[in-house]
């Protein structure tokens, strides 16, 4: 691979990354959306979080614990949503295909994908943390480094189900759009984003166990209420993020491969 | 061996493009049948054929879009099908059918293909055909705010950001008033000349296709039913311009013995 054909890589993604930007600028509703959620997400969680604390002993053992909670499982939703709903971007603009007329991998629109999914749960992650220390007095940043831990598998997971949900709308068309919304939710019970695994029904208590989140979850549950950080949790959530990854990309390769098949790259749009 | 293929293209001994039994069946419908032809480089053809023809079925498989059933295409030498990575840097596709972004201004817009493409000098690039395809006050505006006319300008100028040497191109100027898609078609003819550039164009426009086009392949149920210059056509079929000659063989009309 010669230096300049290594370094085309980055640039298209690059570009990919400031056709994003533009959008972004040119809409201010879509930069509210972005915070929009997440800050709504935070006083909710923030007054319940409030009420049960005076209410329960389990809860008074940390305080912060929903509102914790309710952060993290915004990283998952966001990271799934950045990555599907910028691929819509490109459906909306029935852009598809002066995208893949041009030298742009599939694996570089993922990549571009990936990357701009970080960026917006950064963003909008970041402001429901900031109203956190300041309408609560709690900082998610005082879990410390195992905070990392904890983020990078839930964002890894969030970018895997993102990548599947392409994959769909590839597959079927836009009409699987609503999924995109609601598909996060069904994940919601079986990961004990604000309850121990431990409370499921026993025969599902091992389906929760095949998900990275409910590793995230009961990983910070540990850190918040023993100060313990358990990397065995954290090991757990990475394996299974790894089988999420090669699902999700096996899916997306081969909805590519069909619609290059089908001919839906130069139709596709609303 | 790539040596003597470079050299080989140079001397302009090697077809540009090179279609070799193509076919595309969707179930049992067949929208592309053996369908072989070569363009040499830096020559203009055109596609016709009516609605259904498989004129964009085969503009797609050419560009790597759509995976065909059967066959090959080669383009500057580069098999299509294995490794359209190579050569579609070196070409570029325009059609009034595909949009771009409506929200980026012209200028954003073609910043962001222009990244796409690997360009050094994105601006300057943006600059010169700006001038040449009169964009240049439409540079800070919304695409979605502009006059199809204006779209398709702005398209054609998305489709030459990379000086492409091979430029397939879907209706180049529908939408475009008389005297712009005359403007538009004497900057094609220009572009072609100076780079010596292989156009393929789908068309419905006769008159764009007689001016523009040293060939024209005649499509039909997605087979090529007939292939020569403009004025070997008209005189083949008895007719006195093309298209008339696109009538008749929309008709099925035998060809005159």
């Amino acid at each position: 691979m010669s230096a300049s054909s290594f370094w085309s890589s980055p640039r298209r993604i690059g570009a990919m990354i400031m056709r994003y930007r533009f959008l972004m600028m040119a809409s201010w509703p879509r930069l509210l959306e972005l915070a929009y959620w997440p800050t709504i997400q935070m006083i909710l969680w923030g007054l319940i979080n409030r009420f049960m604390v005076t209410q329960s002993d389990w809860m008074a053992q940390s305080a912060g614990l929903l509102i914790a909670a309710a952060l993290l499982w915004d990283v998952l939703y966001r990271a799934q949503l950045g990555v599907s709903l910028v691929f819509f971007e490109e459906m909306y603009a029935r852009n598809l295909g002066n995208l893949f007329v041009s030298p742009l991998r599939p694996y570089e629109l993922a990549l571009s994908l990936l990357t701009i999914s970080l960026l917006r749960t950064l963003f909008g992650v970041g402001v429901a943390a900031g109203l956190a220390i300041g309408l609560y007095h709690y900082s998610i940043f005082d879990m410390g480094l195992p905070l990392i831990a904890l983020f990078i598998n839930l964002l890894i997971m969030g970018w895997a189900i993102g990548l599947m949900i392409v994959a769909m709308v590839l597959r079927f068309g836009l009409g699987m759009e609503g999924f995109a919304w609601a598909v996060i939710f069904a994940f919601a019970p079986l990961s004990g984003v604000y309850y121990p695994i431990s409370i499921l029904p026993e025969w599902l208590q091992p389906v929760a166990q095949l998900l990275p989140s409910s590793h995230v979850f009961e990983g910070m549950r540990l850190i918040m209420n023993e100060h313990v950080f358990s990397i065995t949790h954290v090991i757990a959530a990475a394996e299974r993020n790894v089988v999420f990854m090669i699902i999700a990309l096996s899916l997306y390769s081969f909805a590519f491969y069909s619609a290059r098949q089908r001919g839906l790259l130069l139709q596709m749009g609303e | 061996m790539i040596i003597a293929t470079r050299q080989a293209h140079r001397a302009g001994t090697l077809s540009a493009i090179e279609v070799l039994h193509l076919q595309k069946n969707y179930g049992d419908i067949i929208a592309v049948d053996q369908l072989s032809f070569s363009i040499p480089r830096g020559k203009t053809y055109a596609l016709l054929g009516g609605n259904g023809a498989g004129k964009t079925t085969t503009l797609s498989m050419m560009l790597g879009l759509l995976l065909p059933t059967s066959g090959t295409i080669r383009i500057l030498g580069i098999d299509m099908i294995k490794d359209r990575f190579k050569a579609l840097p070196r070409m570029n596709f325009t059609s009034p059918y595909v949009d771009i972004p409506h929200r980026l201004t012209v200028e954003q817009n073609l910043r962001v293909y222009g990244g796409l493409y690997g360009l050094k000098n994105v601006k300057r690039r943006i600059t010169v055909l700006a001038e040449e395809y009169h964009l240049t006050p439409l540079l800070k505006r919304r695409y979605g705010s502009l006059s199809q006319g204006q779209k398709t300008r702005v398209s054609l100028a998305k489709s030459l950001l990379n000086e492409p040497e091979i430029l397939l191109m879907d209706e180049p100027t529908a939408a475009l008033d008389p005297y712009t898609a005359d403007q538009v078609r004497t900057a094609l003819k220009a572009y072609q000349e100076r780079l010596g550039a292989t156009i393929l164009l789908a068309s419905h426009n006769m008159q764009e296709v007689e001016r523009l086009c040293e060939k024209v392949l005649m499509m039909k149920k997605g087979r090529l039913v007939d292939q020569g210059s403009p004025a070997e056509l008209i005189t083949r079929y008895g007719e006195q311009n093309l298209e008339d000659v696109f009538i008749q063989i929309a008709k099925g009309t035998e060809l005159p013995q």
